[in-house]
């Protein structure tokens, strides 16, 4: 079963067809990357998936269910959770606030869950979470104390932190070292067997050693589509990303 | 962690009781300062929650303010409601007007919505005046002492009496202080921040920031309700200036000055000022000058506001 699937998705700023016509299917527990290069159209391929921006034409279909016409908040709640190309955390929380705030909303029911908690049940789950990535000793700093190639980590954790089914990383490693990386690497493989991963990466390594499939995107629509092998292989890719 | 959450709560509760002493120990003129400070400060904790939790800069609070006034103040002189009831009509005075004013002006933010905000409450200051008949406009009227009047078993408690006053205001502010405390610290309290901190992440987390920002409008403009319903009772006066842009900007000057987002802060800032004005008021007719000197001085000194910058220097020596 797909478990995402787009119908000649669309999205147009002003005379700009930024993405175009695309129909993407993604089976449920795959690990897909999307490349292509710079100004493809990537980031608003999947921003229009994940909903922060709307599309011109076309549906996006989850689970079956068209969800075209959700906000990003009810996507989000449906399962589908993006992590930010540009790090995007709450710099002035601490990690333990950035972490709860993903991990409370699942607890927010009735009128006790939204007005109490337990602080020390909460803690725990945080540091778990903060652990996956590495940052469990950094429950109590700032976000903004964090070198940077750690906050995409944090970014990392309050995406897995929501319990996606698909999770949408919009250039995860940008600015993390290899140490981390690889770490970073070990973490996707881990979690592939429950979540479905969909990863926009300028990294070639990464995308060969990570991705089952992937879908190449040249000026907002889709140039190949297959296996990391049969990309490697494909004219069209090479044209696109060498030159003729 | 524990140790943190008691700590907050004891230092409420220290307040609240300083607070309960100090009537005791105040002359008149200090006492019955108090008591409208202790009432203003819970309009400022109004305030507090949506500017200083939530990031939504409203330049119209005054309206809210003066939702619960006229609510209040109508509601026992031409409907003859008794005391308590006047209260609650008050406090949802406030919570319609915010519902239906944050409905519209939360589609805006920024600038734009402090804009959209300052119009909303010039058009209730000039529907006071409109409907002079019914308000009295700016000349406004007393409520009268026969109405005063709260009747607890077979005993009558008179509000003009300043001890019955002060305690009024006290419950009042506990009840606000409290409750801004207990909101700030609950799941929902997180989420508000979040939204002042990255409303577009607070999103991508599952979270309907539009409704939340909404829920603290609401929260807000019941307690600023509330806090202008007791000022009519308390100090039996309602008339059209405490619907004009001047109460509006007090609430943010109040806030801004005792610390944004700080539970404390409101009630610290709103006394500051008040004793501000007072002693500046002795010294010459110009007092306004002196005010906005100081006020400089004071921002300057503490950019995070009193309560704000002790917190961040205080934070800093623990650590």
């Amino acid at each position: 079963m797909s478990l995402l699937r787009t119908e000649a998705l669309s999205k147009r700023f002003g005379g700009l067809e930024a993405v175009r016509n695309v129909d993407l299917e993604l089976p449920a527990g795959e690990i897909r990357a999307v490349i292509g290069p710079n100004g493809a159209g990537k980031t608003t391929l999947v921003s229009v998936i994940s909903g922060r921006l709307e599309p011109t034409a076309g549906r996006i279909f989850f689970k079956d269910r068209d969800i075209t016409g959700l906000s990003a908040w009810q996507r989000a709640r449906a399962g589908i959770v993006y992590t930010f190309q540009i790090t995007s955390v709450f710099p002035k929380l601490s990690c333990h606030d950035n972490l709860a705030l993903a991990i409370q909303r699942r607890r927010m029911t009735g009128l006790a869950g939204r007005l109490r908690e337990d602080p020390a049940a909460l803690r725990a789950e945080v540091e778990a979470a903060l652990a996956r990535v590495g940052l469990a000793e950094d429950i109590d700093r700032t976000a903004a104390e964090l070198p940077y190639g750690h906050q995409r980590l944090l970014e990392v954790a309050l995406g897995l932190a929501l319990s996606p089914e698909l999770l949408i990383m919009d250039e995860p490693t940008q600015g993390l070292s290899n140490a981390e990386i690889a770490r970073f690497c070990d973490l996707v493989r881990g979690i592939a067997s429950e979540v479905t991963v969909l990863l926009i990466e300028h990294n070639m390594p990464v995308v060969m050693d990570l991705a089952e499939r992937i879908t190449v995107v040249e000026r907002g629509a889709v140039l190949a589509e297959g296996t990391p092998a049969e990309i490697r292989a494909d004219a069209a890719v090479q044209r696109a990303y060498l030159g003729t | 962690m524990s140790g943190v959450l008691s700590n907050r709560w004891l230092l409420a509760l220290a307040v609240l009781a300083v607070l309960l002493v100090a009537q005791v120990l105040l002359p008149p003129y200090h006492h019955t300062n108090f008591a409208r400070i202790m009432v203003l400060a819970s309009f400022a904790i109004g305030y507090n929650i949506a500017f200083g939790y939530t990031g939504l800069l409203s330049l119209g609070h005054a309206m809210f303010f003066a939702a619960g006034i006229y609510a209040a103040g109508l509601g026992a002189q031409e409907l003859g409601l008794s005391m308590p009831a006047a209260l609650a009509f008050g406090a949802l005075g406030g919570l319609v007007l915010a519902l239906a004013v944050g409905l519209i002006a939360l589609r805006t933010s920024g600038v734009a919505f402090l804009i959209v905000t300052l119009m909303f409450a010039q058009a209730v200051f000039l529907t006071t005046l409109y409907f002079n008949e019914v308000t009295k406009g700016d000349e406004g009227f007393v409520i009268a002492e026969a109405l005063r009047r709260i009747e607890i078993g077979g005993a009558e408690l008179k509000l003009s009496d300043p001890t019955v006053r002060y305690n009024v205001a006290l419950a009042l502010f506990a009840l606000c202080y409290l409750a801004s405390i207990a909101l700030l610290h609950s799941p929902v309290g997180r989420v508000l921040v979040a939204v002042r901190e990255n409303e577009q992440r607070t999103r991508m987390l599952g979270y309907n920031t539009f409704g939340y920002k909404l829920l603290a409008m609401v929260i807000s403009g019941t307690i600023s309700g509330l806090a202008g319903a007791a000022y009519a009772l308390l100090f039996a006066y309602v008339g059209s200036t405490f619907a004009s842009t001047q109460y509006s900007i007090y609430a943010l000057l109040w806030v801004l000055l005792g610390g944004l987002g700080t539970t404390l802060g409101p009630l610290i800032g709103t006394g500051l000022m008040s004793y501000l004005v007072d002693f500046a008021s002795d010294v010459t007719s110009s007092y306004l000058i002196v005010v906005g000197v100081v006020l400089v001085v004071l921002v300057l000194a503490f950019p995070k506001g009193v309560v704000g910058t002790a917190i961040e220097r205080w934070g800093r020596l623990r650590s």
